[in-house]
């Protein structure tokens, strides 16, 4: 995420320090909305097929090549080449995702450890060849609308409020889909119980397939909204899987709502610390607390204890 | 339950493997020589993390925290506080003691996958901290010890760790009382519990035993050979760097000793050798060899988990150990 | 009552789960070189009460004496070094490990226990050997020493786990449900062997095969949600109502039917 390279820490006064938290605040916004989309993805996987896959933010590196592939097509219509990203992008990364769901993870019966061990592997499928298609330089995409708005201390980039608009729409709607429809019952009937959700003739196979496809798409579109902002690189992936990590733990694996307050938490102040102090040590303790979270309330904030 | 010869072929095949590691130093171009000690010390590393992985059944995905425990506590005590190379192993050895102890008491409160994930941010924390605190570590570009630093004071005798004679010994050394001490566990009846609490944790418990304090000996053994295996690395390459903290240097020791075969002896040497000169090879043609890593760790898992040695004990030579 | 001091005893101990009492208030004694049975319907919260007094679980109130001693809050498998024994309702083995290697672990524990560690390793070998070898012999799995455990038929794998407990030399053996899903043959086999293990051994035995409880009991504990309903020899629970009504009665039982 874009980081403040305005005023020198040393240079401000009493008076600085309103706008500055303004701006620190809008930017960990961005942030927060972005990681809530890809960290929904993670929590999503984790909650109904109860593996772990440490490839999400390859996906999520995916979504981002793809986006910069779609635009440069389309060099003179950015909006066009944008759109077509928008779509495009998440569209591939599924059919990517479903083609390792049935050769990888299906032969292992989602067994959770293996399951780890084999999207290990296919991160580094996923990362290499990626280095080999698109060469370790960063990829820069322009965005499709350069409005910006005029705040009384500093000007800020209309389109990263889009952004934040588009993503809490993209929420709004996956929460939507899992709570009032048919698909979203089966999804959740799986997560409950699996075998009963097979007794009642649940394709749960099916709903596996789908919901781990569904999760790498939100990876893959989160990446596709954050393209412009943050170039596109082959090792983008690390820092966003870690972060979903971090914020699907802390709110509780396979809890939507917890899931969302983390990511607002883990955002916001991760703006916050980067800017006022050392972003390594933000992460320093973003990891630790991950850990003693895990070891001492294993069910986050607001997850269930499993069964 | 070891009978007699079934004892005596298991020492046999042992010997005989470690006398060959020791006359092959006289027939090796310099170029694998070189590649050969890099190889002894990581399969020291990749021993100790079987012991956690293969034996106990516990696999950790921050390990690369108690390899570079040893590192930066042999390599900073050398460098920074001038210590002769012998106390420096030391210090490396109970740095990774006492992160263990550390690790232990919190991670193996937690299983399986929360277990795996907590070790991996354990382990992201303690290399984020090398890079914080770069003005003793140097963070990711290290600091070198020099030839001097790295002279091997033992009575009369004076051994220069640089030269390539004196670091494949010494790393056949390492290797050979790390591979004994393994040996030596696995047959023991401490040996057996592990593999009961691998098995059945909670069968484990209802014959008596302690299976907490079980789990805490084998991290215990795992982080102290783990971080003498990084101590060595230090003080045989004269190389300190944030990198060998980082998380590819925990995903390294599961893939070599998957390669290999878990929970077997001599799988983990096996295992990080083949795994070494595959990347040799496929890095001449590619510098995209990482993509041959996944795909062997995919291959592994999906067909193969029981690697290469485990594949032909549970096939043919059940004896193996 | 003769003043013989009680192997196990439990002191109005009771679990609670949420709302649900599942123990509730429990004052229970075994005595030294019997065989006593726990009976009751399902849900009666048999199970629960053996793993408050085996450890695997902690009790909401109350307190557990074994051999005089407290152990409320002593971990599973602290009681299990102290002689207490359990054999899994679901069969809990090591299936991947050949059956002399099951015993051998309960064996060693045993043989840790009796003569410390510092017994040459060629005695602790030969030893340990024998353990194993007369613990498969008692249960007749002594030709199935080197299967894999999981290639079993399920009745043998039964009996293994009832060898492993053996191998434990305990002084007090639980057995849940052993013979459930076993066969009329292996079920007098099974019979026979814990008549003779009770000369060495205090036996509890969690049963719903009332024949067996019936053959095999000195007394009988009746369990209704989470209460004990009666207690007393064979004969005297045959003809109290209360428990009929409660339980054999309920079932159509023809066993203790008295027609008044």
């Amino acid at each position: 995420m874009s980081r403040l390279a305005i005023t020198p820490r040393n240079r401000f006064s009493i008076m600085d320090f309103g706008p500055y938290l303004l701006l620190a605040s809008l930017e960990g916004l961005v942030t927060a909305a972005i990681l809530a989309l890809t960290a929904l993805g993670l929590s999503l996987v984790f909650g109904v097929m109860r593996v772990v896959n440490v490839a999400h933010g390859e996906f999520f590196m995916l979504g981002a090549m793809l986006t910069w592939a779609f635009t440069s097509l389309f060099l003179g219509y950015p909006v066009l080449g944008f759109a077509l990203a928008m779509i495009g992008s998440p569209l591939i990364v599924g059919i990517i995702a479903l083609v390792a769901e049935r050769l990888v993870l299906r032969r292992l019966h989602y067994d959770p450890e293996a399951t780890i061990v084999a999207t290990i592997g296919m991160l580094y499928i996923i990362q290499q060849l990626a280095l080999s298609f698109y060469g370790p330089e960063a990829r820069a995409v322009i965005a499709p609308v350069t409005f910006r708005i005029q705040f009384p201390w500093f000007g800020y980039a209309g389109y990263k409020l889009l952004v934040v608009g588009i993503s809490i729409f993209l929420l709004l709607a996956t929460w939507f889909v899992i709570t009032h429809t048919r698909v979203g019952l089966m999804m959740r009937a799986t997560q409950y119980d699996r075998e009963t959700a097979q007794a009642f003739s649940i394709p749960v196979d099916r709903v596996y397939a789908g919901v781990f496809a569904a999760g790498a798409m939100l990876a893959a579109i989160a990446a596709v909204l954050i393209v412009p902002i943050q170039q596109a690189h082959y090792l983008m992936g690390l820092d966003p899987l870690l972060l979903s990590f971090i914020v699907v733990i802390i709110g509780g694996l396979g809890s939507l709502k917890g899931t969302m307050l983390a990511a607002l938490f883990i955002g916001m102040s991760d703006g916050m610390i980067s800017v006022f102090f050392s972003p390594t040590l933000a992460k320093i303790l973003a990891t630790l607390l991950v850990a003693l979270v895990l070891v001492y309330r294993p069910q986050g904030l607001f997850g269930e204890v499993s069964r | 339950m070891i009978g007699r010869t079934e004892s005596t072929r298991v020492v046999g095949l042992h010997g005989a493997i470690l006398t060959a590691l020791f006359l092959l130093q006289f027939i090796l171009p310099a170029y694998h020589h070189g590649m050969l000690t890099r190889i002894m010390v990581l399969a020291t590393y990749a021993i100790g993390y079987n012991i956690l992985f293969g034996y106990t059944g516990l696999l950790s995905l921050g390990h690369a925290m108690f390899f570079a425990a040893g590192l930066y506590g042999a390599g900073l005590t050398v460098y920074h506080l001038a210590w002769p190379v012998l106390l420096g192993f030391v210090s490396g050895v109970l740095s990774g003691f006492i992160l263990a102890v550390m690790i232990g008491f919190l991670a193996l409160r937690t299983v399986g996958v929360a277990f795996m994930i907590v070790t991996m941010m354990f382990a992201q924390a303690f290399y984020l901290l090398t890079l914080y605190y770069a003005d003793y570590t140097r963070g990711d570009e290290g600091f070198v010890l020099t030839q001097n630093m790295r002279r091997l004071a033992l009575g009369e005798w004076t051994f220069n760790l640089a030269d390539p004679i004196i670091r494949y010994n010494a790393a056949l050394l390492l290797l050979s009382i790390c591979l004994i001490a393994c040996l030596l566990l696995v047959h023991s009846s401490r040996g057996r519990v592990l593999v009961a609490i691998r098995e059945n944790e909670e069968r484990a418990t209802m014959l008596g035993y302690n299976t907490f304090a079980n789990k805490l000996m084998a991290m215990l053994m795992s982080g102290m050979m783990c971080a003498a295996a990084g101590a060595a690395y230090g003080l045989l390459f004269g190389y300190v760097g944030s990198t060998f903290a980082s998380i590819h240097y925990s995903i390294s020791p599961l893939l070599w000793v998957l390669l290999g075969g878990a929970a077997t002896t001599l799988g983990p040497l096996l295992g990080t050798l083949c795994m070494f000169y595959l990347v040799d090879i496929s890095s001449g043609y590619t510098s995209a060899y990482l993509l041959f890593v996944g795909l062997i760790l995919v291959l592994l898992i999906v067909c193969f988990p029981k690697g290469i040695l485990g594949t032909i004990r549970e096939r043919r030579l059940t004896w193996l150990p | 009552m003769a003043a013989v001091t009680p192997l196990l005893s439990t002191h109005g101990v009771s679990r609670y789960f949420g709302g649900l009492v599942a123990v509730d208030h429990v004052n229970f004694e075994v005595l030294p070189r019997e065989i006593r049975a726990l009976i009751g319907p399902n849900g009666a919260g048999k199970t629960t009460l053996v793993n408050l007094i085996c450890g695997r679980l902690a009790p909401s109130s109350g307190t557990v004496y074994f051999e005089g001693e407290e152990i409320t809050h002593h971990p599973a498998h602290i009681r299990v070094g102290k002689g207490i024994a359990y054999t899994f309702q679901i069969t809990s083995i090591f299936g991947n490990l050949s059956c002399a290697d099951n015993v051998a672990l309960a064996a060693q524990r045993a043989l840790t226990r009796a003569t410390g560690r510092h017994k040459p390793r060629n005695y602790r070998r030969t030893t340990l050997s024998a353990s194993i070898t007369e613990a498969l012999d008692r249960v007749g799995l002594a030709d199935r020493a080197q299967l894999q455990a999981a290639s079993l038929s399920y009745g043998h794998q039964r009996l293994l786990e009832v060898a492993m407990g053996l191998a434990l030399q305990p002084k007090l053996l639980i057995l849940d449900e052993p013979t459930q899903g076993l066969s009329d043959g292996e079920i007098e086999h099974f019979c026979n062997l814990v008549k003779t293990v009770a000369t060495e051994a205090t036996i509890l035995l969690i049963e719903h095969n009332m024949p067996v409880v019936m053959a095999l009991a000195n007394r009988i504990t009746v369990l209704h949600h989470g209460a004990i309903l009666a207690e007393g020899t064979p004969e005297e629970i045959r003809a109290n109502t209360a428990v009929q009504k409660a339980y054999l009665g309920a079932n159509g039982g023809e066993e203790g039917r008295v027609d008044y």
